[in-house]
């Protein structure tokens, strides 16, 4: 997650470094939209037209024209070749993302998920025709029961902030079981969260209210006690904290929520943190979404498809929604109907199986040894980093260790002409991905840096001197590296006013266009 | 461990840097009678190879689709997918992206995504699509909300031609929203007068073409009553190829279209990764949840790409947003896009005349069948047969012998008293012997 601080800026304003003929640069390659090259009269597809036949289609044929060109296949590796080179990758560079975990993903994972056993299977052929894909369904369930201590999990949840919603609905339903709809209707959100924790609160009608933090950036279980209620539903708190600190009070927190009868939500996003080290179900927590794009590596793929199971405790298991897989004396049952308290069904399906397989390779790779070691390097990473930084770059919660990530403020910048943003776009310059920049919202110009274990020490090493020159560079007023920046990538800086102001959401052909204006 | 790069000596001069004694001190907020001293109870870590005989196993318990006569559909369908797609999605630099929040380095990403919305917009007809949804339903009832949002009304009426697992979503989110939305009578043969729903309360009218019965429906006159009525018509599809062939929902008056489009790109997969669409009027952006991307330029006046109308969104809105939505369903919309400009209009009209074709082929085969009734008047690929017994048990039967006859409409709505009627689903991966081993399959297991 990262938060969108863009500047407008000013179009054309700035000097191209290079002209060419084709406007690209050498590797760098401007490419056109599809709508610009292709042709309605091309197909990249052959298809052999079928034997004349009385169609009933109920007099509803397309009237409407397409203007969908179409590109041999020739132009189509190209055009999408050309594009991909125009994209930042885990694989092509250190991408520090704080709280977006860019791991390595290993491409075994991308090879099991495409077994025909898994690829294609159909999610309503016969439940006798897929005894392997519902074991699979219940081998990860294990797993992730397990290394939670958790009682139950649903696999259902799409993404991450799906998961949120699984978990916060199976809360509404067991307030509602309990007869407290009417009145429980608070959830209790830190400033600190994503922002999907307090919109996936008020999606469901609750109503949130802020919990501050203390200077240490952590929450205090005074400032939970003293907002707790009968009209309090549950709290919303992420662990590892956004701040990437270990919440040292989360065990009293869930004694004053619990106490007071609401339910704890985990948001897992920095699960990857403590997998192995600790586990969720003992230090109180009722649900918690687990983003296997994060923590066991399915790819981000450019933003999705995610996958965000959610583990619950005994008290809301029986609210999970359906479907879900069940032991029976014959071996594994798919649950497709809602029974008892379940609170229903939230998508169409399974949920994301292609996911499943991969986050059950990588768990399988690396085993209950290997993935500690993964927390373990996690954490180690982000505190070298940390120490290697902290004489040139401001913390705000003064010099203690962190988890996975190490957050920055903009303290140090102060009175350089450099901000958060231009600072974060001149790495872009050297070949790094920026760290996530304004978040989380309670520091100021925040930097938050989470390396993953991925890195050798000689990346880290380079990463961390390219960082301390940038910053040498900033304090020493040399502006003109960072105000501008980048220089040397893909495009400049995107002028995203112009873009808000005047929606432009597709193509349409200049004649159109030109007439429309 | 194959993954991580650090030796023994490298975490020692790490921790020694940092300035403790082990790794362990660096867990030390975690309360001391929390931390685990061992190992999870889990299996230890194994080789590439011993992870691919386990899972190579797992895999090989399932009836693989393409291994058998097989007309499963119901919101999913088996199509054959270009080889150039599935290798065009694995280049590093779209698998192993993040959300392009950085546009000076993901253009790659963004460029792809607008020409993904423009394609979704003139497929559907309509004016503006966004950057994807997770999948069709969670698109529907997504859209209901929107609805409520844009007419201030909280009623739904959802058609009974709806997939119920799509309006089950939809159901549990209004439920859970404190929203209405009420659903009709299974509807077999599109007979429902649902016209006779919309009142000055409705907010909006959900209708699925094809239905989940195979249907075509002519969406105009319900549009007509729901603009009468101020409220607003959401046309659903799960079957995105239909519109290479079908009216589009924005030329029949459609207000927002949602729909899957697994089929174009997108395997089977058990049910998942898929991916939703969702189309819309231009003046109701606003309101639309999920990601947006838009065109501008760059300081030096170029042409690029950028998430734009992030104001409705999470990461800035936080309660306020129109959705909790986060991540959409990328590398899926990659997917459809390549493959839909392999296609192109020509392209995607004659493989829905393909399949058109094949799927009137058996519809005509199986009217000659004893103990076989086609329900449908119209269809694209698919439609609904009654059998002359339960749909669930002849396809269990059917399966035995290794035919995948088929979705029995039961297995989606057990309630719905309709346990005789089966849907039946024909691509252009129907083979001519594919549908012989139905037909034969059929007559041996239905009494006649």
């Amino acid at each position: 997650m990262l938060n969108n601080q863009g500047r407008p800026t000013h179009a054309g304003t700035a000097q191209p470094s290079a002209r060419t003929f084709t406007g690209n640069r050498a590797l760098m390659m401007e490419e056109a939209l599809i709508f610009e090259t292709g042709r309605l009269d091309v197909t990249g597809v052959d298809i052999e037209p079928p034997a004349a036949f009385t169609p009933s289609l109920g007099g509803l044929e397309r009237r409407a024209p397409l203007d969908l060109p179409g590109l041999s296949e020739p132009e189509t590796m190209r055009h999408y070749v050309r594009l991909s080179q125009k994209n930042f990758s885990i694989d092509a560079g250190l991408y520090p993302l704080g709280s977006c975990t860019m791991k390595h993903n290993p491409r075994l994972n991308e090879k099991m998920a495409r077994l025909p056993g898994f690829a294609d299977i159909h999610p309503l052929q016969p439940v006798s025709t897929v005894p392997g894909a519902l074991a699979l369904l219940a081998q990860l369930g294990h797993w992730l029961t397990t290394m939670t201590g958790m009682a139950a999990v649903s696999l259902v949840p799409k993404a991450g902030a799906h998961g949120e919603l699984c978990g916060m609905m199976a809360i509404k339903a067991a307030i509602a079981a309990r007869g407290e709809a009417a009145t429980r209707r608070v959830v209790l959100v830190p400033d600190s969260a994503h922002g999907t924790n307090p919109a996936t609160a008020a999606l469901i009608g609750f109503e949130v209210r802020a919990v501050p933090a203390r200077a240490d950036g952590t929450v205090d279980p005074a400032s939970v006690a003293a907002l707790m209620g009968p009209d309090v539903a549950a709290i919303m708190l992420t662990n590892p904290n956004t701040c990437g600190i270990f919440e040292r009070d989360i065990v009293a927190i869930a004694a004053i929520i619990h106490e007071g009868g609401g339910y704890f939500y985990c948001d897992g996003a920095n699960f990857n943190a403590i997998v192995g080290k600790t586990r969720t179900g003992d230090l109180g927590v009722d649900a918690m979404h687990i983003n296997l794009h994060k923590t066991f590596s399915t790819p981000h793929g450019g933003g999705g498809p995610g996958s965000g199971p959610v583990v619950l405790s005994e008290r809301l298991a029986a609210f999970a929604p359906v479907p879900f897989v069940r032991k029976s004396a014959t071996g594994l049952d798919l649950v497709e109907h809602a029974e008892g308290q379940s609170f229903g069904r939230m998508s169409a399906f399974h949920g994301q199986m292609g996911m499943f397989v991969r986050a059950l390779s990588y768990m399988l790779s690396h085993g209950a040894d290997g993935l500690r070691e993964a927390s373990e390097d996690a954490v180690l990473n982000a505190n070298y980093v940390r120490v290697c930084l902290n004489d040139v770059m401001s913390s705000p919660f003064g010099e203690r260790p962190c988890m996975h990530e190490v957050l920055f403020d903009d303290e140090w910048l102060k009175g350089s002409g450099v901000t958060t943003l231009d600072f974060a776009k001149a790495m872009i310059d050297e070949g790094y991905h920026p760290m996530t920049m304004y978040f989380p919202l309670v520091v100021h110009g925040a930097m938050l840096i989470e390396p993953t274990e991925s890195e050798s020490l000689a990346a880290l090493d380079l990463f961390i001197m390219t960082l301390r020159d940038l910053a040498f560079s900033a304090k020493r007023g040399e502006t003109g590296r960072f105000t501008d920046a980048p220089h040397l990538a893909q495009r400049r800086r995107l002028d995203e006013t112009r873009a808000a102001r005047t929606p432009k959401l597709r193509w349409t052909p200049p004649e159109v266009a030109k007439a429309a204006e | 461990m194959r993954y991580h790069p650090h030796t023994k000596s490298e975490r020692e001069a790490m921790l020694a840097r940092i300035g403790v004694a082990s790794i362990d001190a660096l867990f030390a907020d975690i309360p001391a009678d929390k931390r685990l001293e061992g190992l999870l109870d889990l299996p230890h870590g194994l080789s590439e190879m011993a992870v691919e005989r386990q899972l190579g196993a797992l895999a090989a318990r399932n009836v693989v689709a393409g291994s058998v006569p097989f007309f499963c559909g119901a919101g999913a369908y088996r199509h054959y997918v270009p080889a150039s797609v599935d290798h065009l999605i694995q280049r590093s630099e779209f698998l192993t992206s993040y959300t392009p929040y950085q546009p000076e380095i993901a253009q790659g990403t963004l460029q792809y995504l607008f020409e993904f919305q423009t394609q979704v917009a003139a497929l559907t007809g309509m004016e503006v699509a966004n950057a994807s949804m997770y999948d069709g339903s969670t698109a529907a009832a997504e859209a209901v909300l929107m609805a409520h949002r844009l007419t201030r009304r909280s009623k739904a009426v959802l058609s009974g031609g709806l997939h119920p697992h799509y309006a089950e979503a939809i159901r549990t989110l209004t439920a859970m929203a404190g929203e209405e939305a009420s659903l009709m009578p299974a509807d077999l043969r599109a007979e429902e007068d649902i016209l006779a729903e919309i009142d000055n309360d409705t907010s909006c009218v959900v209708v699925q073409s094809p239905d989940v019965f195979g249907n075509l429906r002519d969406l105009r006159p319900i549009a007509a009553r729901a603009h009468e009525k101020g409220a607003l018509l959401i046309a659903v599809f799960t079957e995105v190829m239909a519109l290479g062939l079908i009216e589009p929902p924005g030329a029949m008056g459609a207000d927002i279209v949602v729909g899957e489009g697994q089929s174009l790109g997108n395997g089977l997969n058990f049910g998942g990764p898929y991916v939703g669409l969702m189309a819309t009027r231009q003046n109701f952006i606003r309101q639309m949840p999920g990601r947006l991307c838009g065109e501008t330029v760059d300081a030096e006046g170029r042409r690029g790409f950028v998430l734009t109308l992030s104001t409705r969104e999470q990461h800035i809105r936080r309660d306020k947003a129109t959705s909790n939505i986060c991540t959409n369903s990328g590398l899926c919309a990659l997917a459809f896009t390549i493959h839909m400009s392999l296609l192109g209009a020509k392209g995607l009209r004659q493989l829905a005349l393909v399949n058109h074709a094949r799927a009137s082929a058996l519809a005509e085969q199986l009217r000659k069948v004893a103990g076989v009734e086609v329900i449908n008047k119209s269809f694209f690929n698919e439609f609904a047969v009654r059998l002359k017994g339960s749909a669930s048990e002849i396809v269990e039967t059917l399966a035995e012998s290794r035919v995948l006859a088929g979705v029995p409409y039961a297995r989606l709505a057990p309630q719905a008293g309709l346990d005789d009627i089966l849907l039946v689903a024909v691509t252009e991966t129907t083979t001519d012997a594919d549908a012989e081993a139905l037909i034969a399959a059929l007559q041996g297991a239905l009494p006649c």
